[in-house]
């Protein structure tokens, strides 16, 4: 039976941010896609805090933890706001139709 | 009075120039004609001050240089030399102002003809009363600035343009002669006022200075370098090309400038400097040469010329070398006097034939004029008395002044006096012949212009007729009133005081009867064979110019200067500009210069644009390779 350490849950958190990060940038079709992305990255940052948190017997990981988690919500509720009332706009979501910052 | 009459037209000049469209065009004509006149005036008083009470002064206004042991001064010096100067400057240029008030009257910029007139004669006193060499070479510049203006006043004219510009550069050539003797005098005697140097120069007569492998007398150089600014004002020969291309300015400009004041001013230089140039044999021999040899050909080729300017112009270039003749045998008073008296009859007969030009309209060619004697009265008269003054007919002022340099020359008694002599006595035979041609040519015969009726032609208005009748006054009487004034010298009349330096006594025998009588006998016996040659029987001539074809062309080609000078100069110059122009300029200087720099600045800016895609997953991207990279540098180091 392997004893589940530290590292196991650390290598969780990375692989989680990293398939975040790499959804991201790898992503050509939805926006939608992308704020799904962030939440895992923030999610992954979670995972990172608490078991830190357990690891040094320090309760303030976890508290902040949950900050995170309400920041999330909110977030993701304004990203799909702003998404709705981009749709509206141009009515596409395209990832690759979406350059106006272009300069 | 002095102060008055340098700067008034400075302020004529100013008025018009820069508040002309303020005050209108008459009252502009008003001023700057109010202005010379005063300064005229003035002028006149001066030269009776002069003439009677010997007056002379230098009047410094201000320092201008005070450097080291330069020290040069902005300074109104009259003595007689410059009162002389003073009164042909002023007085012509303030008839020319008023006969430029009728000849001007349809043109839109008179304001501008004005101011530029009135400049010029601020820049002609400056130089005529300068006591420097420095401030001499302000006015010499500012009048051929003035000439450039006035050249190609009509700027819609290409080949008034054209004219301005060749006359400008022909004029540097000149300039840059007189500014290296300038520079030789100041290394030489270290000051460059008049009196100061005047009297140093018999010290330095047997330095030598080591120039190109030579040892050259340095006082022959001083001498050469300033008769060759000289020539390049008065328009002798090699540097004349400019003077027969300058008649594209209005005639006023023309009489003003191109006939009394501004070619002048080298002779003026030569006599100024009359102290040096004594010391120079060599010089003075030059000076003879070039004079006899330019009044010559601008005869010659006043012969075939058809516009009616330009044979007035050759004219003067030739009456210029007659001023060189008398100035290189030392007969500098004679000199002045042909100049007193040059201005005034040839200014009338600019003005004259601007007035003839002007009846028929703008017509210059006197192939297309004819028969209008009786139409234009006045003008027909009054060119003819200035004919007359230029032919040396007896008692009038051209007989008395002419005349005086042929004997003159005679009486040096070395070889350059007696070939001046003869080329002297040929060239007034020529003289008269060309003059009498225009007369008959514009004047008699039959009318030969198609455009416009000869009921057309009209006589100019009296604002133009007044200033030709004071001319035509001064054409009569100049010559006889002032000969004895102008041309003694010695103990019992020291008119020329220390203007003039005679080193050795100018000679006062009396040359032979037949040299006294040639010129005139020439002059009169001209008349009846130019009329026959150009009214009576023209085959004559035409059977003349068939048989000679060859030397027909070379006259009427003005002896090929110009096209000499084409492929000598112009092309030679053009092959050098196009090339630094195309491959040195273009090709190096532009290709890794500026354009280089800018192009690659241009391409990597197109470049670092590519970055700004505008995906915001590239940007994210970005934003955490960046971030990576940071960590991992704070990591590891």
């Amino acid at each position: 039976m392997i004893e589940i350490g530290l590292g196991h849950y650390l290598t969780l958190g990375a692989i989680i941010f990293s398939i975040g990060v790499v959804g991201i940038f790898l992503n050509r079709k939805n926006i939608i896609v992308i704020l799904m992305s962030i939440e895992l990255i923030l999610l992954s940052v979670n995972i990172n805090l608490v078991s830190f948190s357990i690891f040094i017997n320090d309760l303030t990981g976890q508290i902040f933890a949950l900050f995170i988690l309400t920041v999330a919500a909110a977030e993701a509720a304004i990203g799909l706001a702003i998404i709705v009332a981009y749709y509206r706009n141009s009515s596409s979501i395209d990832v690759e139709k979406i350059d106006s910052l272009k300069g | 009075m002095e102060i008055a009459l340098l700067f008034l037209p400075l302020l004529a000049s100013i008025i018009s120039g820069f508040f002309g469209k303020l005050i209108g065009d008459r009252n502009s004509e008003i001023i700057t004609s109010f202005f010379v006149s005063i300064s005229a005036i003035l002028s006149l008083i001066i030269f009776y001050n002069v003439v009677v009470n010997h007056y002379s002064n230098n009047i410094i206004l201000t320092s201008w240089i005070n450097s080291g042991t330069l020290n040069v001064n902005w300074s109104i010096k009259i003595d007689t030399l410059s009162s002389v100067m003073l009164v042909v400057v002023t007085l012509i240029s303030s008839l020319v102002h008023i006969y430029s008030i009728g000849y001007m009257s349809h043109d839109p910029h008179k304001p501008r003809f004005m101011a530029y007139l009135s400049l010029f004669t601020f820049s002609m006193i400056a130089l005529v009363t300068s006591d420097n060499f420095l401030q001499l070479f302000f006015g010499w510049e500012g009048v051929g600035l003035c000439s450039y203006f006035l050249i190609g006043f009509w700027f819609k004219k290409e080949t008034a343009n054209a004219a301005a510009i060749k006359a400008f550069l022909v004029n540097r050539v000149g300039d840059f002669a007189f500014a290296l003797g300038i520079f030789l005098i100041f290394y030489l005697f270290g000051t460059l006022n008049y009196s100061e140097v005047f009297q140093q120069v018999p010290k330095i007569i047997q330095d030598k200075i080591y120039l190109f492998g030579l040892h050259v007398s340095s006082i022959d150089l001083i001498c050469i370098l300033l008769f060759i600014g000289a020539m390049g004002k008065s328009a002798q020969i090699f540097l004349h090309t400019w003077l027969p291309d300058a008649m594209e300015g209005p005639t006023p400009v023309s009489a003003l400038i191109h006939a009394a004041t501004m070619v002048t001013a080298g002779v003026f230089l030569v006599v100024r400097c009359s102290p040096i140039f004594e010391y120079s044999p060599l010089t003075l021999n030059i000076i003879t040469i070039i004079g006899m040899t330019t009044a010559f050909f601008a005869a010659t080729v006043a012969l075939v010329q058809t516009d009616i300017k330009k044979i007035i112009a050759y004219s003067t270039c030739s009456q210029l070398g007659y001023m060189f003749i008398a100035i290189g045998v030392g007969a500098y008073n004679v000199a002045m006097f042909h100049l007193f008296t040059h201005a005034f009859f040839k200014a009338l007969l600019f003005l004259g034939s601007g007035s003839v030009i002007h009846s028929f309209k703008n017509e210059q060619d006197i192939n297309k004029m004819g028969g209008v004697w009786k139409k234009i009265p006045y003008t027909w008269i009054l060119m003819i008395v200035g004919t007359l003054a230029l032919t040396g007919f007896p008692f009038l002022s051209g007989f008395y002044s002419k005349d005086a340099i042929i004997e003159f020359a005679y009486l040096r008694g070395n070889t350059v006096g007696y070939y001046a002599t003869g080329v002297g006595i040929f060239t007034a035979l020529l003289t008269s012949i060309y003059s009498w041609r225009l007369i008959f040519k514009a004047f008699h015969g039959t009318y030969n212009n198609s455009k416009i009726k000869i009921d057309e032609a009209h006589e100019s208005p009296i604002v133009m007729l007044l200033p030709l009748f004071v001319l035509s006054v001064g054409a009569i009487f100049a010559g006889f009133l002032f000969k004895d004034l102008f041309m003694t010298h010695g103990n019992e009349n020291n008119f020329w005081g220390d203007s003039i330096k005679f080193l050795n006594p100018l000679s006062s025998d009396h040359p032979p009867l037949w040299i006294l009588l040639t010129t005139p006998i020439l002059a009169i016996l001209s008349i009846p064979i130019s009329y026959y040659l150009f009214i009576k029987n023209k085959e004559v001539l035409i059977g003349f110019v068939n048989l000679n074809k060859s030397l027909y062309k070379f006259l009427v080609h003005k002896w090929y200067f110009d096209e000499i000078y084409d492929v000598l100069f112009v092309k030679s110059s053009k092959k050098v500009g196009l090339f630094f122009w195309k491959i040195v300029d273009v090709k190096f200087i532009d290709r890794f210069g500026p354009d280089g720099i800018s192009g690659l600045i241009k391409n990597l800016s197109l470049k670092a644009t590519k970055f700004q895609s505008g995906f915001i997953y590239q940007y994210a991207f970005m934003m955490l390779l960046g971030f990576s990279a940071l960590l991992t540098f704070l990591i590891l180091y």
